[in-house]
């Protein structure tokens, strides 16, 4: 169990982490999302207390991470897996964090197993791939056999046999009843991964809720209408009973029409009482991707007009990858067309728009790994 | 957008480790940390370096004096030739020292450290009693053998027993102190190159300074002071020496106690304060 309250951390005129609360509970994995420089390392490092928070505060099973007896048996933590000595073979790396704890060395020859490394154990670090040094770091945050974990960019330089094995290994270990809690900027790894989701942008909370909930919130989910093909007065004739009734058109290049805030059956109805034939009636979900993006790009809108935070910028960083795309005018290009641009702003609560069916409804029936970008327009 | 999560019903035993867990004291971190130490090369690369200099310079001077067959003044003893040899040797120590912490620092390894051990104040004991017991046994072994080539090889005086403490023990304790002060400044600054660098400004600057302020009366006092204080006078001094009215003999060791205390307070402040 970890719980922030109020956590904040500035370094200097730069606020990293505003104002934070939230709870990670035993049992489920945790997944901490936000994009790159929206302040998970920073917070995972007030929980390890290797930052002290500006005001606000973190504890790890009831108490600060500091004040418990023996941290490494209580918390395992993944931070940065380059964070080894380079020369210092694996196997001598572990066996100084066990004993510092006081952890028999045969547990270390324990955890290389586990992590596939024990032919590698006498090598030095320093000629470790970046997927093994990762596997060494997942190996240090076993080493305790703690009932909280923490992972910075866990799958990060694996390949897809390692991500595989991540994704089990998270799995499995919050089955055994322990809290893990993941950071990640990909939202689809997540989307695999995790059971519930603490979503931060430029250092606030965005979201805390189960991943099945943050896509019915988040996702701006439309139908898709097609009308019978060389008859564009039937499309129209539908296009202003739709509007009449309160819904959103937007016409498709194909002809077909997208349609956002009614329900699909109230579609229906609408088609039958305006004698319109329908060709196709589909309902369509955005992926958790898309209800990601949607939502820090929301962060982004919100905070440059906000002179009062300005504070709260991040530099961008040139060369750096950029956190997010800037693109307001077209918002999830790519991904899928934008909302109809009169009604939804790209700063408005993505949550505002409701979807034209039951929006739980669409997610249960789907499972979270079918949520790939390249999948969401898929008529089912 | 945010919303009051309702978890989905989570197992309400938490996982307990079949491990017993029992509470980490010093001793653990001190086996870590020789763990650490003896597990990297630099150290056997710094303290080897240390030993072949120690010994080379420490016997080259012995066969020169004997080869030259100066008669040994008889005032002091045979075993100030090793000071040339411990003086180069300390450099090696205060690189070692140095190494120690911020190696750390360099690689990153001490967010790891600080994650499996909180208590910042125990690493950084164990780092220096671990260094220091290893600097220090290092150069008492080395000293003591060249020691007693030199008084085997040289003709003069015999050293008194208060002179043969002095030379051995005396000089490993201020040379491992000199190393302990490198770490803690190592500490503080963070970076290798850093407090490898003040620490040869500290060891050498006051010499040099104070040579140059020779020519003037006006700080002919300042100069004076710097040159008794210096790190190369006060080890003239632990072999009995003094330069002026300088500490010498146990008096110099005092004084590099003091610094090396006055270093290690500062490490173990920024250390404790600040982020990692």
């Amino acid at each position: 169990m970890i719980e922030a309250v109020g956590l904040t951390k500035r370094y200097g005129a730069k606020t990293a982490v505003y104002d934070l609360s939230f709870q990670v509970r035993p049992g489920a994995v945790t997944g901490f999302l936000g994009p790159n420089g929206a302040g998970k390392s920073t917070t995972m490092r007030m929980i390890l207390g290797l930052d002290q928070p500006t005001s606000g505060h973190v504890t790890v099973c009831g108490s600060p991470y500091r004040q418990l007896p023996n941290a490494p048996r209580q918390v395992g933590a993944l931070l940065d897996a380059k964070a080894v000595h380079g020369g210092r073979s694996a196997r001598n790396h572990l066996l100084s964090l066990a004993q510092l704890s006081g952890i028999p060395a045969r547990r270390v020859d324990e955890v290389l197993g586990v992590v596939g490394l024990q032919e590698v154990a006498k090598r030095r670090s320093g000629g470790f791939s970046l997927g093994m040094g990762q596997r060494l770091g997942i190996a240090a945050a076993l080493l305790g056999d703690p009932q909280v974990l923490l992972f910075d960019e866990p799958v990060n330089g694996l390949d897809p046999e390692g991500i595989l094995w991540v994704r089990n290994l998270m799995k499995q270990l919050a089955a055994e009843g322990r809290t893990v809690f993941v950071s990640s900027h990909l939202m689809s790894e997540m989307a695999l991964t995790a059971d519930h989701l603490i979503v931060i942008g430029r250092g606030q909370l965005m979201a805390d809720m189960s991943v099945r909930d943050f896509i019915a919130h988040n996702s701006a989910g439309f139908a898709r209408v097609r009308t019978p093909q060389g008859d564009p007065g039937q499309r129209e004739k539908l296009s202003a009973a739709l509007t009449g009734a309160g819904g959103q058109v937007l016409p498709e290049q194909d002809g077909a029409l997208r349609v956002t805030g009614l329900a699909l059956p109230r579609i229906s109805d609408l088609a039958h009482e305006a004698d319109v034939r329908l060709w196709e009636l589909s309902p369509h979900q955005a992926s958790l991707e898309e209800a990601y993006m949607r939502m820090t790009q929301g962060a982004v809108d919100y905070r440059s007009t906000d002179d009062q935070k300005e504070g709260l910028q991040p530099d961008q960083q040139p060369g750096g990858p950029a956190p997010l795309p800037h693109v307001p005018e077209v918002p999830q290009q790519g991904w899928y067309a934008p909302p109809p641009p009169a009604t939804s702003p790209p700063g408005q609560p993505a949550s505002a728009v409701t979807a034209p069916e039951a929006p739980a409804d669409a997610a249960a029936s789907r499972p979270p790994a079918a949520t790939d970008p390249t999948q969401s327009e898929d008529p089912r | 957008m945010t919303t009051p999560h309702q978890q989905p019903a989570a197992p309400a035993a938490s996982y307990t480790s079949p491990i017993p867990i029992r509470r980490a004291h010093l001793g653990d971190a001190l086996a870590s940390e020789w763990t650490k130490i003896r597990s990297v090369r630099s150290t056997m690369w710094t303290l080897g370096v240390m030993v072949l200099l120690m010994t080379v310079i420490g016997l080259g001077l012995a066969a020169l004096v004997t080869a030259v067959g100066e008669p040994a003044p008889t005032d002091e003893s045979v075993l100030g030739l090793g000071v040339f040899g411990a003086l180069t040797g300390s450099i090696c120590v205060i690189t070692l020292g140095a190494l120690t912490v911020t190696s750390e620092f360099g690689t990153g390894m001490i967010r790891t450290t600080l994650t499996a051990c909180p208590s910042r104040a125990r690493v950084l004991a164990a780092k220096a009693l671990v260094f220091f017991v290893l600097a220090f046994t290092a150069a008492l072994v080395t000293v003591g053998l060249v020691a007693l080539c030199q008084v085997a090889m040289v003709d003069g005086r015999e050293p008194t027993g208060e002179e043969w403490l002095l030379g051995t023990v005396g000089v490993s304790l201020f040379v491992a102190l000199l190393g302990l002060t490198s770490l803690g400044v190592g500490a503080v600054v963070r970076h290798s190159a850093g407090a490898i660098t003040i620490m040869l400004g500290l060891m050498l600057l006051p010499l040099v300074a104070g040579f140059f302020m020779l020519g003037s009366s006006a700080l002919q006092d300042v100069s004076e002071v710097l040159l008794e204080y210096s790190v190369p006078a006060q080890l003239i001094g632990v072999y009995g020496e003094a330069a002026g009215s300088g500490p010498a003999g146990w008096g110099a060791v005092a004084t590099m106690l003091g610094i090396a205390a006055v270093a290690l307070g500062a490490g173990f402040a920024a250390i404790g304060a600040r982020d990692v």
